[in-house]
């Protein structure tokens, strides 16, 4: 479509957005995975999300035109440029970004003058994710988040920070950093540093908040980096822990969760107890609550693009009912905060020049973005630059959930191409695999995704592969899923007797040696100048 | 994914004829049925070789565990003294690719029951 | 005997007459399995601790026999019956023949 940035504007408004009716005695802020965007940014949905075994066709693994027709969505609407990818470009010219903290901080001040002692819960993968993040050790979001005054989070990329630097800043937190499932590794007790609870008073209402960090965050992520900690989704763990608040008084059990959408959906099939779960890590956003008997959950997406908040109404220690609302952050819309502006200027200042430096810019017609199952054009450009760059024949690139997009002719700045690989594990590295092993990693990441019980699921996308083509049949098992393995230069089938040079990044093993991946990036966009991308058709998916 | 993640097997692994050797050995070839044996592992190992597991019964006298994906399956036998107070062991142990553990228990009666869980190992990386 | 081996329990300092406690007991142990090989191709040779043993003042709590497959520095939890004041004896069997010992004592009240 065609959207004339006034046209589109007119119809939204600061109060428009945070309309609300108070309802009940109680209200939740659920923020989660920000990533580290503290500023304004573009962020578009995935095209592709698909759900498996029980989870088929059932949100969140709906999208496009499908997903507007469930939620009566307008195409060309404020919710249709906020919650899927058609005409994501040309809606983003009239729409403009989404998210900053500052504006986040309106919305939250916003919901605190109707209800003062409203509660934020923050679901973690808060301190990853941006140049100034990784500079600072965190510290940025620390400081910014401090200024919302959130009163609890939990936890996942935090732990990438290394065990030492996360118990300094938890040890300073002015509020709790929750996770029943965060325990001791050499004796299995729970980790002191982490609470599995805590109790809130609010609209005279005892309300107890659990939280649960990413459960396979030592797999998903370098392990030796927080040896001391075990994770894992300890269910029974959990329903202790209901069981326990509400032996102590509970009136509502709300769970912070970073489990992941189909997991929690699992869970709270299984925990019996819990009113509301705030859930994170998949990063989907819902404008409606799914129901599991009598549990609610509510997904806010990612990287400050949403805020979500529910209003319960709870008598005699019962949720009887519930008002709900996801907020998109129209940037240009809603008043930045000014004191929290101030705070988030203040800590990119001593890194302006570096973030702000123009490596090279987009086409005219080639969009940037990373959501979705397989690769998105965001993952082509950085394969490219692994094969380029490290002369391989093929690349890996790990499906992460969390970037944000670039449209077209837009300059990439140095902040831009940070936001899309920073981590403490960044290195590039090189190697060599056989056609076998490299099967087997694929094979492996895919059961990640798509085996059919949600409890096996990690909550990320198959690894991105440049220089390779294959076919996956999503409904098969483990071993059976990849076929049809194919080196693009050639044309050839990959042999699985043969060795090939493979360019990766963010390897879980320690050692690991290589070029800062956004070192590599930067280069091979400063070679092009400027972006264009082949259009990426050399992964067949079946049984979708 | 990474370069050095080659010591993982990452596609699951089939029970050898030694693990039903071994289960003979331990039954005297007595059948083994389902009942009084609880085990509990990890859906997925957060590292195969400290995988933690727990076998639990209301009155086994003896309870064989087995990784039956493993080179040599054995793992461990747990026998209760009158002085223990549950029927239940916690361990931690080494599994060389994604698996069925199995644990085998003696009751009193001179019968055997036995419980099986699916525990995956993988490679890893990613994430949302 | 195998350098570095320090076994180290958790036991509570008193029970109730006939109260079940629960124990957690580590020894820091390579486990070495008898499958992995150095760098030259040999085999290196299994070096494990096989046997575990719980008794208190005398009488079995749990007896654990051990093969390669659990791993390094073994980990052991499980539940006791204390009848009266006494001591734990906790007995790790080492392939090479070593024994390492340790004791808890525990009091009723
Ligand atoms: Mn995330
Ligand atoms: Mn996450």
């Amino acid at each position: 479509g065609n959207w004339g940035r006034l046209a589109a504007q007119q119809a939204l408004t600061q109060d428009k957005l945070l309309e609300f009716d108070t309802f009940g005695n109680v209200s939740l802020i659920h923020i989660t995975d920000i990533h580290a965007q503290l500023k304004p940014i573009y962020f578009r949905e995935p095209s592709v999300n698909i759900g498996v075994g029980g989870n088929k066709g059932a949100v969140p693994h709906i999208t496009g035109a499908d997903f507007r027709k469930l939620y009566g969505i307008n195409d060309g609407s404020p919710s249709a440029y906020a919650l899927t990818h058609d005409d994501f470009s040309a809606l983003a010219q009239g729409y403009g970004r989404v998210g900053g903290l500052d504006r986040v901080a309106t919305v939250i001040n916003s919901i605190r003058a109707d209800r003062p002692d409203a509660l934020l819960l923050d679901g973690g993968d808060t301190w990853h994710g941006s140049y100034t993040c990784h500079h600072t050790q965190g510290q940025d979001m620390v400081n910014v988040m401090n200024a919302l005054k959130p009163d609890a989070m939990t936890f996942h990329w935090e732990f990438t920070l290394g065990s030492e630097r996360v118990q300094e800043i938890v040890e300073g937190l002015p509020f709790a950093a929750l996770g029943q499932n965060i325990f001791d590794s050499e004796w299995d007790e729970p980790a002191e540093l982490f609470p599995p609870y805590k109790f809130y008073e609010t609209g005279g209402v005892k309300v107890a908040v659990i939280g649960q960090a990413f459960p396979y965050m030592p797999i998903a992520n370098p392990g030796w980096m927080f040896p001391e900690y075990s994770f894992g989704i300890r269910d029974e763990n959990m329903q202790a822990m209901v069981n326990e608040v509400r032996a102590a008084g509970a009136e509502l059990v709300v769970l912070l969760s970073h489990n992941g959408f189909d997991v929690d959906k699992q869970m709270a099939g299984k925990v019996t107890g819990i009113d509301v779960i705030l859930s994170g890590h998949t990063h989907d956003a819902l404008p409606e609550p799914v129901l599991v008997g009598e549990t609610i959950i509510v997904a806010s997406g990612s990287n400050g693009k949403f805020v979500s908040r529910v209003d319960l109404d709870v008598q005699n220690g019962r949720m009887m009912g519930f008002r709900h609302k996801l907020i998109p952050i129209f940037s240009d819309v809603i008043t930045p905060d000014a004191d929290v502006a101030k705070v988030i200027d203040a800590q990119r200042a001593p890194y302006v020049d570096q973030l702000s430096e123009v490596i090279g810019r987009t086409a005219d017609d080639q969009t940037l973005y990373r959501r979705g199952n397989f690769n998105g054009t965001w993952d082509d450009l950085i394969c490219d630059a692994l094969i380029s760059e490290r002369e391989a024949d093929i690349a890996l690139s790990p499906g992460v959930r969390w970037g944000p997009s670039i449209l077209p002719g837009q300059d990439i700045t140095r902040e831009d191409i940070w936001n899309v690989t920073s981590m403490s594990y960044g290195e590039a590295y090189r190697t060599e695999m056989t056609g076998e092993f490299l099967h087997v990693v694929l094979e492996d990441v895919a059961d990640n995704l798509f085996n059919p019980d949600p409890y096996y699921q990690q909550g990320g996308d198959m690894v991105r592969v440049g220089g390779l083509g294959y076919r996956i049949d999503v409904t098969k098992p483990q071993g059976d899923r990849i076929t049809e393995m194919t080196l693009l230069k050639t044309g050839e089938k990959i042999d699985p007797s043969k060795t090939y040079q493979i360019a990766g990044w963010a390897s879980v093993n320690e050692g690991t040696e290589g070029p800062p991946i956004w070192d590599v990036v930067e280069a091979h966009i400063a070679k092009q100048g400027v972006i264009s991308l082949d259009p990426n058709n050399s992964v067949e998916v079946v049984g979708a | 994914v990474g370069a050095a993640a080659f010591l993982i097997a990452g596609l699951p692994m089939r029970a050898s004829a030694a693990t039903e050797d071994l289960i003979a050995a331990f039954t005297g070839g007595a059948e083994v049925g389902a009942g009084d044996i609880t085990l509990t592992a990890p859906e997925i190992a957060e590292n195969g070789n400290t995988v933690p597991i727990e076998v639990s019964s209301e009155t086994a006298v003896e309870i064989l565990v087995l990784a039956t994906g493993n080179p040599a399956p054995s793992v461990a036998t747990f026998k209760f003294g009158p002085l223990a107070a549950s029927r239940a062991a916690s361990t931690r142990i080494r599994l060389a690719g994604t698996q069925d553990v199995v644990a085998i228990a003696k009751l009193p009666d001179g019968s055997f029951v036995q419980a099986a869980s699916t525990v995956k190992v993988t490679i890893g990386g990613c994430g949302g | 005997m195998a350098s570095g081996v320090k076994p180290r329990v958790k036991v509570p300092k008193s029970a109730a007459a006939g109260e079940a406690i629960t124990i957690k007991t580590l020894i820091s142990h390579k486990m070495e399995s008898g499958q992995r090989k150095d760098a030259d191709g040999n085999i290196i040779p299994r070096s494990i601790i096989n046997r575990f043993t719980c008794d208190f003042n005398g009488e079995s709590v749990i007896d654990v026999t051990m093969d390669p497959a659990i791993s390094t520095n073994p980990y052991f939890e499980f539940q006791a019956t204390v009848p009266e004041a006494g001591e734990f004896k906790f007995t790790w069997y080492d392939d090479d023949g070593s024994v390492y010992e340790e004791a808890k004592s525990i009091a009723i009240g």
